[in-house]
């Protein structure tokens, strides 16, 4: 009973505001739910994965865990990322249906904490573009400027099961 | 408000399997011609368990079950019946059963109704033809006659109980009402009460708050003992009731002899058939251990993560230590490498807590031998040693399946038939002995009989038959045993229930090829074989050698290599089809290049330059083209499909000293690659 009102309040605040994590990628700049952010840390070679998604860097040691690393520029096509020092992993963490996944996403670098309420929030144009639409949760406005918030659910799990298809493959 | 009870359905499942497996040890412990009073209480008090939980859990058909089986060791356990060989085959058949229906309870599957239904009905069949052997007995003992009455009803005469019922003297006081107790009765039957009022003082010294009377009283109905129970329920704690079955024709001498049997316990109001078991405290509660505690694996590999970053942290920090100077490092240093070693000990304790006793396993072979020399006819005694020999949970897990198929091979044909025996001047009974023991940082685990050991002739009769080798290929006397670890290979004339399903040794030898380990079998004519299986202590960690291929670092396991070598010029070839070989020791080995197949900017492209080392995985041999050799390690095996997947000559990964990533790579994965990758090209 306490449980359900806990999540009805929850969901009333989710309706209301979310916090979003900010980064630049390009000229454009993304946000990921902060909740799902598990930490942020500087850019480290990655140990190489054959057979991999042009897109998986490879992968890193995080606290004993055996993390992979995606760029996200070459994820969406836009371009060769250049590693500054200002390129940043954002390692995330998402609760799929099999299971907990830690993924890593390499980015230009990381901006801001916002808060984005329901109402500044629109859906994305439905035109079909690179970056594929389900990965897409909506379109906000941040001090005029537009944040382009991903779903980063969608976007692992389509990650997953792209393994899992290579892996039938071999 | 209602509670989610799936989180505790695991709970229940996992503690109702390990105690089935407790009553099937403790069933094929019992003794025939005496059964130890312990024993069967043990396995009355599981089943009693496992009824409790599923009832909670509202798995009707299970409870039901387990009630019918409870019956019947309750007739056991009271002395009511005689432990005979059907019985403890029935035991064991619903133990089966059991397990069966907890299985498809847990999948969420449907339940065998037909066998259930087939076993309980044996089961009721049982008691109710014990109880017939000993009706007249049965009659006699009050304490079994009320749960005699539910099955037969006593015809004509109405059951008499006789209730001494004697209130304390604060029994007013606590506010207990008495006439309602009398009015309860009442309406069961007739009730005749006699008060006894002999403490009752004069006027002057009575206190009204106090009482002083108790009863003496006759029911006359066929209410069930525990109706008459609920009635006390409430004011069991104070006072005294006596309550006895009486029979039906009110006959004083009958009435003297069932007092003296009587149970004066008003804790039995509690109404569970446990509580009045008066040895019940005296052994060992149900549930195991006190001193051990549950813990999930994921939390101890949490704490394994933990402790595998502060060996990395520490051994940087020793780095870091070397190159320092001054009265202050050398103090620095002593305190590092004090580190070093707490930090390893931690490291091991860790480990520790993964292993477990190789009894688990272990355990289920008495029932296994136990049936299967039924089922064949032949006596087998079954010698265990070296039960407590500890090895990591996953191996232990993996390890059961081969074990099983060794054993069930041994009993089938290693042991000759009992006539065979006798004949060839051995005891009757022929023995399998299975033993573990640690050797170095491995365990070996081995299976012997003292049958007729195996036939050479026979192994390469059918080998040649079966085409594994050339009818006129020369086979080296210690080489024929390999042969039935090839895959295809089966010496069983005809297809048994026992053996020979198909799941030959190749299987066997390829799950403990799997974990890491390698099968060895010795045999000698008349005397009987042995198979002895050498297993890593743990899949947490492999001893590897590193390699060095461009700016990457590979770890290839031990046990895969046989032979790391340079190249002289002109040695290797290149055929049509099958890209580069060279010749290793008489045979021509494909050189698979690493650096192509994971597809790394190498240091070297030149054979002569980089190594080549020999692996082999499944009975296949490549020669793998390194850049360099860099040391060999014990490595962390860490898994790649927690975040990511599988992939295809890849095992796992380990973090490096330095706190990278290297990969760990599977020898038989890689070949299989390197096939299909010859093949497209």
């Amino acid at each position: 009973m306490t449980a359900e009102a806990a999540a009805m309040v929850q969901e009333a605040v989710t309706q209301e505001s979310q916090q979003v994590l900010t980064f630049t990628l390009g000229a454009e700049s993304y946000g990921v739910d902060i909740l799902r952010v598990q930490e942020i840390r500087g850019w480290t070679s990655v140990t190489r994965i054959p057979q991999a998604p042009e897109h998986v860097l490879g992968v890193l040691n995080l606290r004993g865990s055996i993390v992979p690393i995606i760029d996200l520029r070459r994820r969406f096509g836009i371009g060769e990322a250049a590693f500054t020092p200002l390129t940043v992993i954002i390692v995330l963490l998402v609760e799929l249906p099999g299971g907990r996944r830690e993924f890593g996403l390499v980015v230009d670098g990381v901006s801001d904490v916002v808060d984005i309420t329901a109402t500044n929030m629109k859906p994305p144009p439905e035109i079909g573009g690179r970056v594929d639409g389900a990965f897409l949760k909506g379109l906000a406005t941040v001090s005029d400027a537009m944040v382009i918030l991903l779903d980063v659910d969608t976007l692992i799990s389509k990650e997953v099961a792209l393994v899992a298809v290579e892996e039938q493959e071999h | 408000m209602s509670f989610d009870l799936d989180q505790f359905h695991e709970a229940f499942f996992e503690e109702s399997f390990e105690a089935i497996d407790g009553m099937e040890a403790a069933l094929l412990k019992l003794d025939l011609g005496a059964p130890e009073p312990d024993l069967i209480n043990t396995i009355f008090r599981t089943a009693h368990s496992i009824k409790g939980g599923s009832g909670m859990f509202g798995f009707n058909d299970i409870m039901s079950f387990t009630h019918t089986l409870e019956t019947l060791l309750d007739e056991l356990r009271g002395g009511n019946m005689d432990l005979k060989q059907s019985s403890i085959d029935l035991l064991l058949k619903s133990v089966d059963v059991l397990k069966g229906m907890l299985h498809a309870v847990q999948n969420k599957a449907a339940i065998d109704a037909q066998e259930v239904s087939d076993i309980q009905f044996e089961l009721e069949l049982v008691v109710a033809q014990g109880k017939k052997g000993s009706a007249a007995a049965a009659a006699a003992v009050p304490h079994a006659a009320d749960k005699a009455s539910a099955l037969e009803p006593q015809v004509g005469a109405v059951p008499r109980w006789r209730i001494e019922f004697e209130p304390d003297a604060g029994f007013l006081a606590q506010g207990n009402d008495l006439l309602g107790i009398f009015t309860a009765l009442e309406a069961f039957g007739t009730l005749v009460a006699e008060l006894d009022a002999t403490d009752l003082p004069d006027l002057e010294a009575l206190d009204p708050e106090r009482c002083f009377m108790r009863w003496q009283l006759e029911l006359e109905s066929d209410v069930s003992r525990d109706r008459i129970d609920e009635v006390f329920a409430w004011v069991a704690d104070e006072c005294l009731i006596r309550i006895e079955s009486m029979p039906a024709a009110p006959d004083t001498a009958a009435e003297d002899s069932s007092l003296i049997e009587a149970v004066p316990t008003t804790k039995a109001a509690a109404a569970s058939p446990v509580a009045d078991d008066p040895v019940r405290t005296s052994s060992t509660p149900a549930g195991g251990d006190a001193s051990s505690i549950r813990v999930s694996i994921e939390k101890i590999d949490e704490l394994l993560n933990t402790v595998g970053e502060v060996v990395i942290t520490q051994s940087m920090l020793s780095q870091m230590g070397e190159g320092l100077e001054g009265s202050v490092s050398e103090r620095l240093r002593s305190g590092l490498s004090q580190l070093e070693r707490h930090v390893r000990e931690l490291q091991e304790s860790v480990m520790r807590i993964r292993m477990l006793p190789i009894s688990f396993v272990f355990s289920r072979f008495p029932r296994l031998v136990r049936d299967l020399s039924q089922q064949l006819g032949k006596k087998i005694d079954l010698k265990m040693t070296g039960e407590q020999t500890e090895l990591d949970k996953t191996v232990l897990e993996r390890v059961g399946d081969p074990l099983v198929h060794l054993v069930r091979n041994a009993v089938d044909h290693g042991i000759e038939s009992t006539e065979r025996r006798a004949a060839s001047g051995k005891p009757k009974a022929g023995t399998v002995h299975l033993n573990a023991y640690h050797k170095g940082g491995a365990i070996i685990i081995e299976v012997s009989d003292d049958g007729a050991g195996l036939d050479r002739d026979r192994i390469l009769a059918k080998a040649r038959e079966k085409g594994l080798i050339d009818v006129d290929e020369a086979i080296a006397e210690d080489a024929i045993h390999d042969l039935m670890f090839l895959p295809g290979f089966s010496t069983a004339e005809t297809t048994t229930d026992v053996s020979g399903r198909g799941v030959g040794m190749d299987v066997v030898k390829r799950n403990i090829t799997e974990l890491g380990g390698y099968i060895d079998v010795t045999s000698t004519p008349g005397q009987g074989s042995r198979f002895t299986i050498n297993l890593p202590l743990t899949l947490a960690i492999v001893d590897g050698q590193s390699v060095a291929v461009g700016s990457e670092t590979y770890i290839v396991p031990l046990v895969t290599i046989v032979e790391s070598l340079q190249l002289g010029r002109g040695v290797s070839n290149r055929l049509v089809g099958q890209g580069e070989v060279f010749s290793f020791r008489g045979e021509y080995v494909p050189i698979v290049r690493l650096h192509e197949l994971f597809d790394v900017a190498p240091r070297t492209r030149d054979l002569h330059e980089g190594l080549i080392m020999v692996v082999e995985g499944d009975g296949r041999k490549i020669g793998l083209f390194v850049d360099d050799l860099l040391g060999q390690q014990q490595v962390v095996i860490k898994s790649l499909e927690t975040n990511y997947g599988r992939i295809g000559g890849i095992s796992g990964a380990t973090i490096l000293g330095e706190g990278t990533v290297a990969l760990i790579l599977d020898v038989p994965g890689l070949i299989r690659l390197a096939a299909d990758h010859l093949a497209a090209a």
